[in-house]
């Protein structure tokens, strides 16, 4: 089977895909990117934690108009799992304000981006409408 | 006038729009001379210079090098769009320390005919996968992971207060730009004045749901200026300049303070609050008190979450308040009777200074048709998303 790799390094593959954050140790705060230091206690500690793969849409919008090379619409939202609010694309769901609203029920979803010259597959998130 | 008091002495907007035939430096010239020309005082009068320019290409020094090389300090301020209020606050700040008494600030964009100004391009995958940048991405993550475009966060900020507190829709942020459309008619420096009707507003280009182009603000180009004075320097000019001066009874910068969620979407409302409660507490007026305020609508969406930041409306209720016609130039608080960012235009770094113009000429009542009778208390508000949060509020003077 070839190789894969996510789109982000908070996005943990294998037979149970999932996201992960980096939890300060201190105030429990959590964050995707690479830590210098908490932002909300100035603590230095962190671990990593599962982010849920369930979550609630806690805003969206549906992007008409974006820079040459992105398909659009597309829907962006911000998705609450649990008290973790997530950044992502809204998928498998058609982009229109009929078929997308506040407070929908979501679950992450990840696809093939494509391979690369090396065969490698690039797996990208988002979240789907719990049927 | 007590001696610690900042005053606007003098200050002034070009009109906004297009301007194919000046460049920048024309149009800071003119806002400079203009604002010295309003205040009677000339560059040889100014203590410290505080420029803002954040699309490049101008800068304190240039436009000394035009309108006077006196050798006072320079400071080149960038504070995204809270650029302009960063560079008065800046000149203020030196006479509050006592540095000097006199200051003058400057804001000039020439963004005509821009177009997404974050998220406005987008480099081609590389045909290796390769982690870089903090989130380990592969390939770019716009559209990808959500969006990086301005319409699109801001249109998540309205859409989140929705989330909220309810009772929004697309036809409720639609009305608040034919609101701000409306307003602008009576503003002959306003990029566009133009009415449109809620219909064409919202089958207009949609760009991001619920934000259609009408309720997105206007990439400009313009200047403004202002010069300020201590309360003891302006003691000892003429009446008549005492008589324009406008106090600045509060002037407040903030950023937005650590919340869950805060580096997922911005959060324009935690330093908008905060800032908001430290100028009321400044200038010991409370929001009741406001004859209108400017704020920064970037995106109609944005409007409707700043009545409330802004403690205009009870907790939650901005679509309750903005339907009760509370914000029309005829309500309880008329906001934005220039047109707004999404009429008068937003040329990023004179928006700042623009809307001190707007709120100082009604209070000196030289607002023409579209003048506020008899406003005496009034607040401008800018954010610089990122964020930083620029509030200040304007007396009339008492003389």
């Amino acid at each position: 089977m070839a190789a894969k790799i996510p789109l982000v390094d908070y996005l943990v593959l294998g037979d149970d895909p999932h996201l992960v954050a980096n939890e300060c140790t201190n105030c429990g705060a959590r964050f995707f990117d690479r830590r210098n230091a908490c932002a909300s206690c100035t603590g230095t500690g962190f671990r990593q934690v599962r982010v849920p793969n369930e979550g609630e849409v806690r805003s969206f919008t549906i992007v008409a108009y974006a820079a040459p090379g992105i398909p659009v619409p597309f829907v962006a939202a911000v998705v609450d799992c649990d008290g973790t609010s997530v950044k992502a694309n809204l998928v498998n769901v058609t982009p229109d304000p009929e078929h997308v609203s506040l407070g929908m029920k979501v679950k992450l979803a990840t696809y093939s981006m494509g391979v690369d010259s090396k065969g490698t597959e690039a797996i990208g998130f988002g979240y789907e409408p719990i049927a | 006038m007590a001696n610690d008091d900042i005053w606007i002495l003098g200050i002034y907007m070009t009109k906004f729009g297009k301007h194919p035939d000046k460049d920048k430096l024309d149009l800071s010239s003119e806002a400079a001379l203009g604002a010295l020309a309003d205040a009677g005082v000339t560059m040889k009068d100014i203590g410290i210079l505080a420029h803002g320019n954040l699309m490049g290409g101008a800068s304190g020094q240039t436009l000394q090098k035009q309108i006077g090389q006196t050798g006072i300090p320079v400071y080149n301020v960038a504070n995204a769009c809270a650029t302009g209020a960063t560079a008065l606050r800046t000149a203020i700040m030196a006479i509050k320390a006592g540095e000097v008494d006199m200051g003058l600030a400057v804001g000039v964009e020439k963004i005509a005919g821009a177009g997404l100004l974050a998220g406005g391009s987008r480099s081609a995958d590389k045909d290796e996968w390769e982690p870089n940048g903090r989130y380990g991405e592969i390939a770019a993550l716009d559209g990808r992971v959500g969006t990086e475009t301005m319409p699109g966060v801001f249109a998540q900020i309205g859409m989140e207060y929705g989330h909220k507190y309810g009772g929004t829709s697309f036809e409720l942020f639609a009305k608040i730009s034919e609101k701000n459309h409306a307003h602008s008619t009576l503003n002959d420096r306003a990029a566009y004045q133009k009415r449109f009707t809620l219909e064409e507003i919202m089958n207009d280009v949609m760009i991001a749901y619920p934000n259609t182009r009408p309720m997105c603000s206007a990439n400009c180009d313009g200047a403004a200026a202002a010069v300020v004075v201590s309360g003891s320097k302006l003691r000892t000019l003429s009446l008549e300049q005492q008589k324009r001066a406008v106090k600045v009874s509060a002037s407040i910068l903030t950023t937005d303070p650590w919340e869950e969620a805060c580096q997922v979407l911005p959060n324009v409302n935690t330093l908008t609050r905060d800032a908001a409660r430290q100028a009321y507490e400044q200038a010991g007026v409370g929001p009741e008190d406001l004859d209108l305020v400017e704020l920064h609508d970037c995106f109609a969406t944005a409007e409707l979450v700043h009545y409330d930041n802004l403690m205009l409306c009870p907790e939650g209720g901005a679509a309750d308040f903005f339907l009760s016609g509370a914000t029309w130039r005829d309500g309880k608080t008329p906001v934005n009777v220039s047109g707004g960012l999404e009429s008068k235009g937003h040329p990023i770094s004179a928006t700042g200074i623009a809307n001190i113009w707007e709120i100082a000429t009604h209070l000196r009542g030289e607002a023409g048709q579209r003048q506020i009778e008899g406003a005496k208390v009034g607040l401008a508000h800018v954010i610089g998303l990122g964020s930083a949060c620029g509030v200040h509020i304007l007396e009339k003077a008492a003389v």
